[in-house]
């Protein structure tokens, strides 16, 4: 094989490489453009400082809840109002009620997700039960608070909101997604 | 073949003697023929059985309810179906053909890589083992869709890190052989064949070869990302995990969408190869052929989201990815009209490889319009999922990138052996081919527009009609190829009394190096490389003009 040849060979396994690489750095590239222009309807898992501002009535926006259960498990999960309507800038309460229908205990951890996603970065959440992971016992069943705000530079032309949960059993946490045969 | 005519027969040399005799020909080959001829080989047995396959799937859908088979089943021959054509039939059809092909019209005696070559093939055996085994195993083979998109991919069962490593090891494949053919191309040219004297099929794998090499190792970074997602407590895409399960349809779309192009730019070669060869007249505009290729190389890497239109993306992107997907059209309609303008006024013949040609430019443009639909994201969000889509993809990969290599094989065959193939069998088989190839994709488009999904085993009774013409038409193309396939081994084992005795230059109007050797073509061609003469390259040349600019420069 001639030194061109071999010197092209090489050059080709680095592309190689590189674009194996890159596949990999695609994951950083990605995330850091979702949470600058909130791309993917993330929302922060921290609570938001409460700040006061200026409550905008000439404005109202309806928020309505999804729930869901990962993996088709029966767990009873749902909000206690479907929907609320709100004022960009006001402190609002809702409730969310679950109950563990199996016969076990077990962890959950609730990951929201906002929709359309422009709105994602404009909803603050002073509190949520998904901030942290919730242990039910067998059968037991909780009312799970949330206290959110719309922040008044919600773009104008977002007049709902949809705020989705899915809760996911922390153990299938751990086994990333293969939902964990229930035990019975 | 122990005969070979080179005046240096007595270099003690290897690669100097005619095949090895037996099986062991086969296993130990670096010979370019051999491995063109396995690849071939085994790109056809994945036809038959990918084609099986969709018979599965057709029969099913014959009518509104199940029959045949449970969901789940169907569900893995629609993943199944997908990955053994895609992976199985047309890329190694494509390496194969390149095997055969590129040296012999470059003028170079083998491909820069023998060894690497003979890997790269039987890489492919073992993948696809890997692969068909798992429809023998506890839970199936994978049922998740080609495009093994997390959640649902996660759940596949015991076949998964089989599914995950056969296609890494398919991946490891194309990406040898494509880097043997793109080495070979830029270093083993003969004097005088500059890059614009290049054939173009040539010229279309080298970009392929380009394209192959940047987003194979993609897709193999992303389903090792599902892996570790599955048992490495990663959680790239797991939401549960802080992960993104669209992040996933990003970076496969990424590779995706370039992948289409992999399977559709050689037979724009083989296209631009045969008209000319029947039309008798060089090709018109070779130089815009070349631009238009490349171009559409590039714009394939900006225009991946056009497959997610409904999963939400600001409007913004929704907005550019419409656009820069139109885009694509501009290049693809140089092209389409370069080869009817080469048609123009020439004297055309209709042999079996012009048929197959023809029918490709017609019915490829079809697909291309219906991808042009589906370009425009407010509509795509009715086609989405809907058999129009399928008829969209099936029209570009069959009477696409099939009928060429369809094209491709009885264009060289009685190159490659010798024998001359039956004509009126051919012509037999692209009736039939180009008859229920419509029948069954033509309806498609009507039933997705009118609502009905893919990858779902039942429908509504009210597509019943057009889904009973394509069960037919698929039935009817299966059973045409045998047809091409008896009359290809015809060839290939002198079956029916056919004789070996082919001029050169099999085909009157055929320009290009590979008709300047003997038919068959020897086990070994171009040890000495060739001297070019004007009239082989300026065939391929619409101005003779250009070619002394690209001379001067
Ligand atoms: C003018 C050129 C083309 C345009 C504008 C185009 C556009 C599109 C669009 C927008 C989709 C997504 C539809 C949806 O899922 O809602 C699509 C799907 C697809 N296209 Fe094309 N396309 C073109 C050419 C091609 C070619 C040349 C091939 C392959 C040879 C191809 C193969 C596919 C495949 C396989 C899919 C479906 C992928 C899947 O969901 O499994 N397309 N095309
Ligand atoms: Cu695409």
């Amino acid at each position: 094989m001639d030194i061109g040849a071999r010197r092209s060979t090489f050059k080709f396994v680095l592309v190689v490489v590189g674009m194996f690489g890159f596949g990999f750095a695609l994951v950083p590239m990605y995330n850091a453009l979702c949470d600058a222009i909130g791309l993917n309807g993330k929302v922060k898992m921290q609570a938001s400082v409460a700040e006061p501002v200026q409550v905008d009535t000439s404005r109202t926006v309806t928020v309505q809840f999804v729930t869901t259960v990962n993996g088709g498990r029966t767990w009873e999960f749902r909000a206690e109002e479907a929907s609320v309507k709100v004022h960009p800038g006001e402190m609002r309460a809702v409730k969310f009620y679950a109950r563990n229908t199996e016969g076990r205990d077990l962890i959950a951890q609730a990951v929201p997700n906002v929709a359309p996603m422009q709105a994602a970065k404009h909803m603050r959440k002073t509190d949520c039960f998904c901030f942290n992971q919730q242990p039910f016992a067998a059968g037991e069943e909780k009312h799970m608070p949330v206290v959110f705000m719309l922040d008044p530079a919600l773009p104008k032309d977002v007049d709902t909101v949809t705020l989705s949960y899915t809760f996911f059993e922390v153990e299938q946490v751990a086994h990333q997604g293969a939902p964990a045969q229930p035990k019975i | 073949m122990a005969h070979h005519d080179h005046a240096h027969d007595d270099h003690a040399h290897d690669e100097h003697h005619g095949p090895e005799k037996g099986i062991m020909r086969w296993i130990k080959t670096t010979n370019h023929k051999d491995l063109g001829t396995l690849y071939l080989f085994f790109a056809f047995t994945m036809f038959f059985i990918g084609g099986l396959m969709s018979l599965v799937i057709r029969a099913e859908l014959f009518h509104p309810g199940l029959q045949f088979v449970d969901p789940e089943f169907f569900n893995q021959m629609t993943t199944m179906h997908a990955l053994v054509m895609i992976f199985g039939g047309v890329m190694p059809a494509w390496v194969g053909l390149a095997n055969w092909m590129v040296p012999m019209m470059i003028g170079c005696s083998d491909l820069a890589l023998p060894r690497i070559n003979n890997w790269g093939f039987w890489i492919l055996p073992f993948a696809f083992a890997m692969l068909l085994g798992t429809l023998f195993m506890e839970g199936g083979a994978p049922a998740g869709g080609w495009t093994m998109y997390p959640p649902l991919v996660l759940q596949t069962g015991n076949a998964f890190p089989f599914l995950i490593f056969a296609v890494h090891l398919m991946g490891v494949s194309s990406i040898t052989g494509a880097i043997n053919v793109a080495v070979t191309i830029l270093n083993m040219r003969a004097p005088g064949m500059s890059l614009l004297k290049m054939p173009l099929f040539v010229w279309t794998w080298l970009i392929t070869a380009y394209l192959l090499i940047a987003v194979m190792p993609v897709l193999a970074g992303a389903v090792t990302m599902l892996l570790t997602d599955k048992y490495f407590l990663t959680s790239f895409f797991t939401a549960s995990g802080g992960g993104d399960p669209v992040m996933f349809q990003h970076i496969f779309w990424f590779f995706g969408h370039p992948e289409v192009y992999i399977l559709i730019l050689p037979a724009f070669g083989i296209v631009s190869t045969i008209i000319p060869t029947f039309a008798r007249k060089a090709l018109f505009g070779y130089d815009s052929m070349v631009y238009a290729v490349a171009s559409i190389a590039f714009l394939s890497f900006i225009v991946w989201a056009h497959h997610m239109f409904t999963v939400g993306m600001p409007l913004a992107g929704e907005l550019f990815f419409m656009f820069a997907t139109m885009l694509i059209a501009v290049p693809t309609g140089v092209k389409v009209f370069n080869w009817v303008a080469t048609m123009w006024k020439g004297s055309m013949t209709f042999e079996s490889p012009m048929l197959f040609a023809l029918a490709f430019v017609f019915l490829f443009t079809i697909g291309g319009f219906s991808g042009l639909m589906l370009a425009i994201t407010p509509v795509d969000f009715q086609y989405h999922d809907t058999y129009f889509v399928v008829a969209h993809f099936h029209y570009v990969l069959v009477p696409g990138a099939v009928f060429a290599i369809l094209a491709g094989v009885y264009y060289w065959i009685p190159k490659w052996t010798g024998r001359m193939y039956s004509e009126k069998w051919g012509k037999i088989h692209f009736w039939l081919s180009a008859i229920f190839i419509n029948i069954t994709f033509f309806p498609q488009h009507f039933a997705g527009l009118a609502g009905m999904q893919r990858r779902v085993p039942d429908y509504a009774v009210q597509f019943v009609d057009w889904n009973v013409w394509s069960t037919i038409g698929a039935f009817g193309f299966f059973l045409a190829q045998f047809i091409f396939i008896f009359n290809m081994l015809a060839c290939c084992y002198g079956w029916f009394g056919r004789k070996q005795g082919l001029p050169d230059r099999v085909w009157e109007g055929a320009h290009g190096l590979e008709w300047t050797v003997p038919s068959p073509a020897p086990y070994h061609t171009f040890e000495v490389p060739p001297v070019i003469s004007d009239n082989e390259v300026t065939a391929a040349h619409d101005s003779v003009d250009a070619l002394d600019k690209h001379k001067l420069s």
